[in-house]
């Protein structure tokens, strides 16, 4: 990065206002930010800190007419983007800006050829005979390391892995060879190994081809593995700017500083051993496979291995964390283990009894002491219950009376950090981490005494997630729970697991203490997991807690 | 509550909807009050004219044609208020087990559904008349049964979707009984598109009793605008009339219960059209 390098994308006091029934005013007030030639800009902050939609007004993709720019203005290479009609920003798109997009699955034209929809872009901006196009083609989509291309060319997004499905998006925004990318949190649907890739692709590629790269993150791992500069926002206003590595290790907003500060540390903490306990849930070769699509006679359908010979222990007190990637079945066990599904084979051992082999009715009464939290925040309260009601319900199906079961959801709604007053109130009146709370407060409403959290932080944000984490060790230790912890994020289960099962296509493949799985991984898929994780070599210069 | 009132307001065609089909429930109401005479009985001289001595005129026998109009309002939201009821639950009783449980139970639910919906539904309507005998409950029974599978097939799906949400599956891992997860937290999660789908089944299964009376097929002791229609057919070149009047509020109703059907969604969907 050259300290001289032009500017080729200004943006100057933007101001993007929202209709009437949105939360605020304005997505992104008096927001000033110039990319140079030749760097990658990340531009980081939580959900609906209008970083997506300060993307798209640069690209002038804002949903009109309710969102709009108000003010300020959109230099890209001295002419304003903003005043720009929609002639010439059909032009300017895809020639000298491009964007590509968060899910590829929803970015591409599924029932048009990869090759088709390149070449469309080709033939609007250019009039280069069929031959050229084709060349260009195969070189970028060799260029962002597709294997094969003219298997490439002739495949349907659907064909391809989301890995894959990334690297055409990003050959289509190429193919111009365009002064500046727009990516708006291209990894964030990817698994942790194909985001090391695809990261390090986009880095390659600007790099190579000098190219101005805003990318849009909420991420400080992948801030620290691509970035050159940062631009931190809070509630549509820029609070912090400089180069990645003074933002990083020595950010001088206190907003910035809390957000670094919540992004959870790679190095575990001190295990707390279990060991002399009794495991109070046993798994023993655990089996089940999803067959879909079959026909009528049940031939030609897929068949997938979700769970492989399965075996696990939970003692009272601890956490064991599954990680692993999207399918390689860790949610399969968490809902095989709270018999959401049933599995093919195996035994769910829980205190003697094995809930394997009981049947729906006489489950019942076991139920209670296995209690699941759930992944997403929105999709898992009944919207048309008031939250008292969801907290108590299921002491009152457990026979408790109405009464009791209300005063022990008031206490519990406290103990997570929430007032009893919100008991008559209905969840969508809340946030993300207080619907998480209600939900820690409804599994907690039965006493479990396994509980196993499937994905309980992903949806949120950073600063939401470690207050999140900490109340989930926090009631583990107060009432002796068992904990299973389903995740993908390694650094989450660092801070959370004392013991790691590394889960890969329906197999555990490695198992053992945190500390020692990350000190000393065995497996080579848990080696390639941990090398994954974005922003390691940050974490070795991060300033100690 | 208020909300909802507005975005129902919003939809202008929904309003005047509302404001016609209020004025047909009143009529139908004070029907008794108005003409408190059997509206068979016969009044005075055929073909009379409307807005003569009588408002809508005579028709072929000399039957106050008023009359039968505020007789066949009665007799036609009656109708198909209790038939829409009826398909309503009879759908949604066997869309929500089909959806909720899945597997065989679907499979054996969801083809008799479609052994229902491969049956031209007027005509099966007719067989089933002619095969009890013709009154107000055997038209009732007969609508209701051609007219549930659609409403089936929209609460399997509604049942399909929520089924996997998080929040019902957090009801299951409670403990909860299948019924009680049923009717407390699913059932009032797809009553909107349930109450949307039946206020649209009202519209045709009137238009359905119309056309059944038309036939002669609706019971002879009450009177129906679709049997007004019929019985003066043959007139239809110098009376007029006859058949116009109980045409119109035929299209009237129907078209003023589909506006409000309109109105519900939107007010109760209201993620559907913003944007």
């Amino acid at each position: 990065m050259t300290t001289l390098a032009e500017t080729v994308l200004d943006i100057r006091n933007l101001t993007v206002d929202l209709p009437a029934w949105a939360d605020r005013p304005q997505a992104v007030s008096d927001f000033s930010l110039s990319l140079r030639h030749d760097e990658v800009l990340c531009v980081v902050g939580e959900s609906g800190s209008g970083k997506s939609v300060m993307s798209r007004a640069v690209m002038g993709l804002l949903p009109a007419p309710h969102v709009r720019a108000s003010a300020g203005t959109i230099l890209l290479e001295g002419e304003d983007l903003l005043k720009a009609s929609m002639p010439r920003l059909r032009d300017i798109r895809s020639r000298r800006i491009s964007m590509i997009f968060q899910e590829p699955m929803a970015a591409l034209n599924p029932v048009m050829t990869i090759g088709k929809q390149i070449e469309e872009v080709i033939k609007v901006h250019t009039g280069l005979p069929r031959v050229e196009r084709m060349r260009r083609i195969r070189d970028t989509l060799a260029a962002v390391s597709l294997p094969d291309p003219d298997k490439i060319l002739r495949a349907f997004p659907h064909q391809l892995s989301g890995g894959q499905r990334q690297r055409a998006m990003i050959a289509m925004a190429l193919i111009l060879e365009p002064s500046v990318l727009i990516a708006d949190e291209p990894t964030t649907a990817l698994d942790v190994t194909t985001q090391a890739q695809i990261l390090a692709l986009i880095k390659e590629t600007q790099a190579k081809r000098h190219m101005g790269v805003l990318f849009i993150t909420h991420d400080f791992g992948v801030v620290a593995e691509i970035a050159d500069r940062v631009a931190v926002m809070q509630r549509g206003r820029l609070v912090e700017f400089g180069d990645r590595d003074r933002v990083l290790n020595d950010p001088q907003d206190p907003y910035t500083r809390s957000l670094i500060a919540a992004v959870p540390r790679l190095i575990p903490k001190a295990g707390r051993s279990a060991e002399n306990a009794s495991p109070v849930l046993a798994v023993v070769g655990l089996d089940k496979v999803f067959r879909s699509g079959g026909g009528l006679f049940g031939r030609g359908g897929r068949i997938v291995h979700a769970a492989k010979a399965v075996n696990l222990e939970i003692r009272r007190g601890e956490t064991l964390g599954i990680v692993g990637e999207s399918g390689s079945g860790k949610s399969t066990v968490a809902r095989c283990i709270t018999r959401l599904i049933d599995a093919d084979r195996g035994k769910i051992v829980l205190d003697d009894v094995d809930l394997q082999g009981l049947t729906r009715k006489a489950l019942r009464p076991y139920r209670e002491r296995i209690q699941m939290v759930f992944q997403d925040p929105y999709g898992s309260l009944d919207p048309r219950c008031t939250v008292g009601s969801l907290v108590s319900e299921g002491p009152i199906v457990h026979g408790l009376g109405r009464a009791e079961a209300l005063a022990r959801a008031h206490e519990l709604l406290e103990l997570v950090g929430l007032d009893r007053r919100v008991a008559d109130r209905y969840p969508h009146e809340f946030s993300g981490g207080q619907r998480q709370r209600i939900g820690i407060a409804r599994a907690l409403a039965l006493r479990p005494e396994v509980l196993v959290a499937d994905e309980p932080v992903s949806a949120l944000d950073v600063s939401v997630q470690a207050q999140v984490l900490q109340l989930l060790s926090s009631i583990r230790d107060r009432f002796n729970l068992a904990m299973l912890f389903i995740t993908h994020d390694l650094r989450v289960a660092a801070q959370v697991c004392d013991r790691i099962a590394v889960m890969r296509l329906g197999e555990i493949v490695e198992h053992g203490s945190t500390a020692s799985v990350f000190a000393a991984p065995r497996h080579p898929y848990t080696r390639e997991l941990l090398s994954a994780v974005p922003g390691r070599s940050w974490e070795a210069r991060r300033a100690p807690p | 509550m208020r909300a909802f009132f507005q975005r129902f307001a919003r939809h202008r065609g929904a309003l005047l909807g509302l404001v016609i089909l209020t004025a047909v429930l009143l009529m139908a109401l004070a029907g008794p009050f108005i003409y408190p005479r059997n509206a068979f009985e016969l009044v005075g001289q055929p073909f009379r004219e409307p807005f003569g001595k009588y408002l809508l005129g005579t028709d072929s026998l000399g039957r106050d044609v008023a009359a039968g109009i505020v007789e066949g309002a009665r007799t036609s939201l009656m109708i198909g208020a209790l038939a829409a009821v009826a398909a309503t639950m009879l759908g949604t009783l066997i869309g929500g087990f089909a959806g909720y449980f899945g597997g065989l139970l679907d499979d054996v639910l969801m083809r008799t559904t479609e052994f229902f919906q491969t049956i031209p539904s007027f005509i099966f309507a007719i067989l089933l008349v002619a095969l009890m005998h013709p009154s107000v409950q055997s038209v009732v029974i007969a609508i209701s049964v051609v007219s549930w599978p659609p409403m089936a097939r929209l609460v399997r799906g509604e049942f399909l979707a929520l089924r996997n949400r998080e929040f019902v599956q957090a009801c299951v891992g409670m403990g909860m009984t299948d019924m009680r997860v049923i009717f407390l937290h699913v059932l009032p999660n797809c009553v909107s598109s349930i109450i949307v789908t039946g206020s649209l089944l009202v519209a045709t299964a009137i238009l359905t009793e119309s056309g059944l009376s038309f036939l002669g097929l609706g019971d002879p002791n009450v009177m129906s605008w679709g049997y007004m229609v019929g019985a003066s057919r043959d007139f239809l070149r110098h009376a007029w009339w006859l058949c116009a009047i109980p045409g119109i509020a035929i299209m009237l109703t129907v078209l003023s219960i589909n506006l409000v059907g309109d109105g519900l969604n939107d007010a109760l969907n209201p993620g559907l059209r913003r944007m």
